[in-house]
C-alpha cells in the first residue's frame, strides 16, 4: 500500500494507492451527516431543542454562498444576509474534523492561511436554496444501514484494504 | 516460511515489466478520455491489442482498438478492451502465484476449465462506465458523478449484483474525493483503470460456478479487513480439514456489510451482528465443525451460522504450524486474477525485526503495517516486537510483502497471541473501550436518526 503522498512515478503505476484518506472519527450526534458534493459542503444538523427537527445547511464552492433551513424549508432564525448561524458554524467545524481542513478548503476553493479557522475565511452571502435535495441525500446515506450484509465473496475489495487511522 | 523460500521468490518473473508497460499506455489514454484520443494514446491502444495477436482474443480486441481509435466504440468494444487489459494482469497474477507456490511447495487446485461465467445483464452500469471512459478522469464532473448514484442504489439491492455495487461505490467515492478532477495534482491511473476494467467485466459477465456443500473442521488462521466509505468486509482465512480425511485445504469466508464513511474503527464489528456465531468464534479463537456449508470453486465458504457447531479453542499458530506447509491452495477464478488478489497465508518465526521488515536470516521480507486495521488491536509496535507472525503474502509494485493478521508478542512479560479479529465482540483494551464510549455509538446515533426520519 502506497500512502497518500505521491512520490515518483510509482504512485501512478500502483494498483493500491490511497486516494480517499479514511475519514477521522467524530461524534455524530450534532451533525449526523455532511459531505462535499454537488459543488457544496452540505449537511444535516440536529436541532438543539427539538429531537424531531433537523436543519439542512450548506456552503457553495467558489462563491461560499450559504443557506440554512429546516428540512421543511422553514428558514433558520439564526441566519442573516451576512452571518452564518450556529448550524453552519457547526457544519464547517465538523467537516474539518471529518475530512481535514485542507480537503474542505480545496473543495470550497478557499485561500486559508496556515492555522486560520476555515469559517473566518468564508465570505459569502445568504442565498436561500431548497433543502430537499440535501435531505434526500441524507436519507439515502441512512439507507445504507438498512442494506442487508452479504456472505458472497466480493474480491474487488482487494483494492480497498482497511487501514490504521492515524 | 523460511529464508530459502523467500529467496526463491525474489526476482520478478519474466515479462512482468512488459505487461505493465502495455497496460500503462492504455491507462494513460483513460486520463483524457477515449473521445480525445491523441496519436500517442491511439498507438498505445493499438499496441495493447497487438499483444493479443494470435490469441483467441486477438481479432476481437484488434477490432475494438480500431473502433476506439476511429472514435466510435460500441459497448462490446469497451468490454473487449477491458478484457484484454484484465487478461494481461491475469497473466502477471498467474506468474507471481506460480512463483509463490513453487517456493512454498504449495499445491493448488486448478480452476475447472468447464466453468465459465454466465452472461451478465449489461445495463445502466455499463452506460455509466462508458460515459466515464469517454470523458476521461480529467473530464469527470459533479454531473457525471451524480448519475452513478441511482445506478449503484439499484445494484445494491439487486440479487447477485452486490460485487458490482460495492466496486462502483468505492470507485465513485474516490472520484468524488479527488474532485475537481480537472485540477487534481496527480491521478492514480493504474488503479482507476483497474477498477474501471473490473467493473466493465462484472457488468458483462454473470456469476461463475455453483456452491457445493462441504463438511469438516474449520481452523481460523486470521482475518483480513477491507473497507471503503460504504462497505466493510471481514474475510476469514482458515484451514478446512475435510470430514472424509482428505488433504486440508485453504479456505476463506467473508461477510460484507454496507456502512457509511463515519462508521470506522471497532464500530464496524457491530455491522456484522447478524452472524453472532462467527463473531464469537473469531473473538474466542474457537475451532468450528462445519456441516454442509456451501463452498464456491474458489475456496470461498458462504458462511452460515446455522451450518456450524462451535468446537474447542484453537490457537492460530498451532493451526499454522500444523497445516500451512501441506494445505492445498484454492483455485482462482479467471476474472479474479490480478496481482492485488494474491493473499497467501504463511507463518513466520525466528526472525529479527529490521527497519520495514523481518530478517529471516539471509533474506528480508517487507512488512506492510499500513494495512493493520483500526478495528483490531495490532499495531506497528506489536508487530515489530513480535516473535511469530501469521500473515498474508501479497505482491505490490515494490515486490513481496507480508500483511500481518496475528502475532505472538510479549504483553506485560507474558507471551500473548494477538489478532486483527480479537475485538469482534467489542474492544478488549480498556483504553479503547473508554475512547469508544467517549466518541459515542456512531451506529446507534445514525440508526436513531434513520428510525426517526427515514419512514416519514
Amino acid at each position: 500500500m502506497i500512502d497518500g503522498s505521491p512520490d515518483g512515478v510509482a504512485w501512478e503505476r500502483a494498483s493500491l494507492v490511497r486516494v480517499a484518506p479514511p475519514v477521522r472519527p467524530r461524534k455524530l450526534a450534532k451533525v449526523p451527516f455532511l459531505e462535499l458534493a454537488d459543488g457544496r459542503l452540505q449537511g444535516v444538523v440536529s436541532s438543539g431543542s427539538d429531537i424531531e427537527r433537523v436543519y439542512v445547511s450548506s456552503f457553495a464552492a467558489g462563491t461560499h454562498a450559504f443557506t440554512c433551513s429546516t428540512n421543511n424549508n422553514r428558514p433558520c432564525g439564526g441566519v442573516s444576509a451576512q452571518h452564518a448561524c450556529k448550524h453552519l458554524q457547526l457544519l464547517v467545524a465538523e467537516a474539518t474534523l471529518q475530512y481535514g481542513t485542507q480537503r474542505v478548503a480545496r473543495y470550497l476553493r478557499v485561500e486559508a492561511p496556515e492555522g486560520a479557522e476555515l469559517i473566518t475565511c468564508l465570505r459569502g452571502h445568504h442565498e436561500p436554496a431548497p433543502a430537499a435535495a440535501v435531505f434526500s441525500r441524507f436519507l439515502r446515506h441512512l439507507a445504507y444501514l438498512e442494506v442487508p450484509d452479504s456472505t458472497a465473496p466480493v474480491p474487488e475489495l482487494a483494492w480497498f484494504p482497511a487501514t490504521a487511522v492515524g | 516460511m523460511l529464508a530459502q523460500q523467500l529467496t526463491a521468490m525474489q526476482g520478478a518473473p519474466a515479462g512482468i515489466d512488459d505487461a505493465a508497460e502495455l497496460a500503462a499506455g492504455f491507462d494513460d489514454a483513460l486520463v483524457d478520455g477515449l473521445a480525445r484520443l491523441g496519436e500517442e494514446h491511439a498507438a498505445a491502444v493499438t499496441a495493447l491489442a497487438a499483444a493479443f495477436a494470435g490469441s483467441p482474443l486477438g481479432e476481437r480486441v484488434a477490432a475494438a482498438a480500431a473502433a476506439v481509435t476511429a472514435g466510435s466504440p460500441s459497448d462490446a468494444d469497451l468490454v473487449a478492451l477491458a478484457g484484454a487489459r484484465t487478461a494481461l494482469f491475469g497473466s502477471v497474477h498467474d506468474a507471481l502465484l506460480g512463483t509463490l507456490d513453487s517456493a512454498l511447495g504449495r499445491d493448488r487446485t486448478s480452476w475447472p476449465a468447464e466453468l465459465s461465467p454466465a452472461p451478465g445483464r449489461p445495463g445502466a452500469a455499463l452506460a455509466w462506465l462508458r460515459e466515464l471512459a469517454i470523458s476521461g478522469w480529467r473530464g469527470v464532473d459533479d454531473g457525471l458523478l451524480s448519475t452513478a448514484e441511482p445506478v449503484i442504489e439499484a445494484l445494491l439491492t439487486a440479487p447477485g449484483r452486490r460485487r458490482l455495487a460495492v466496486l462502483l461505490d468505492g470507485f465513485a467515492g474516490e472520484l468524488r474525493a479527488g474532485s475537481p478532477l480537472a485540477t487534481m495534482a496527480r491521478l492514480p491511473t493504474r488503479r482507476w483503470a483497474d477498477l474501471w476494467c473490473r467493473a466493465v467485466l462484472l457488468d458483462a459477465a454473470g456469476t461463475v460456478g455453483t456452491p457445493e456443500p462441504v463438511s469438516g473442521r474449520l481452523l481460523v488462521l486470521g482475518v483480513d479487513v477491507a473497507e471503503h466509505a460504504t462497505a466493510v468486509q471481514v474475510q476469514v482465512h482458515g484451514v478446512l480439514e475435510p470430514s472424509d480425511g482428505g488433504q486440508a485445504v485453504l479456505v476463506r469466508a467473508a461477510v460484507t456489510a454496507a456502512k457509511v464513511e463515519t462508521i470506522t474503527g471497532p464500530a464496524v464489528w457491530a455491522l456484522l451482528r447478524r452472524h453472532p456465531v462467527l463473531l464469537g468464534v473469531l473473538a474466542g479463537r474457537a475451532s468450528v465443525e462445519v456441516s454442509g456449508m456451501p463452498m464456491l470453486p474458489g475456496g470461498e465458504l458462504l458462511w452460515d451460522d446455522g451450518c456450524v457447531a462451535v468446537g474447542e479453542a484453537a490457537d492460530p499458530f498451532v493451526t499454522a504450524r500444523l497445516h500451512l506447509a501441506g494445505a492445498r491452495g484454492a483455485a482462482v477464478a479467471p476474472i479474479d486474477r490480478h496481482p492485488v488478489a494474491i493473499a497467501e497465508p504463511v507463518v513466520l518465526e525466528g526472525y529479527r525485526a529490521v527497519e520495514g521488515g523481518f530478517d529471516l536470516g539471509g533474506a528480508t521480507i517487507a512488512v506492510d503495517t499500513s494495512r493493520l486495521p483500526s478495528c483490531g488491536p495490532l499495531t506497528p509496535a506489536l508487530v515489530k516486537g513480535s516473535t511469530a507472525c501469521i500473515g498474508l503474502l501479497r505482491h505490490s509494485a515494490d515486490g513481496w510483502q507480508l500483511q500481518p493478521l496475528a502475532v505472538q508478542a510479549k504483553v506485560k512479560r507474558a507471551l500473548t497471541v494477538l489478532s486483527t479479529a480479537d475485538w469482534a465482540l467489542g474492544p478488549t483494551d480498556p483504553a479503547v473501550q473508554k475512547a469508544q464510549a467517549k466518541a459515542g455509538d456512531a451506529v446507534g446515533v445514525l440508526q436513531e436518526r434513520a428510525g426517526r426520519l427515514l419512514r416519514k
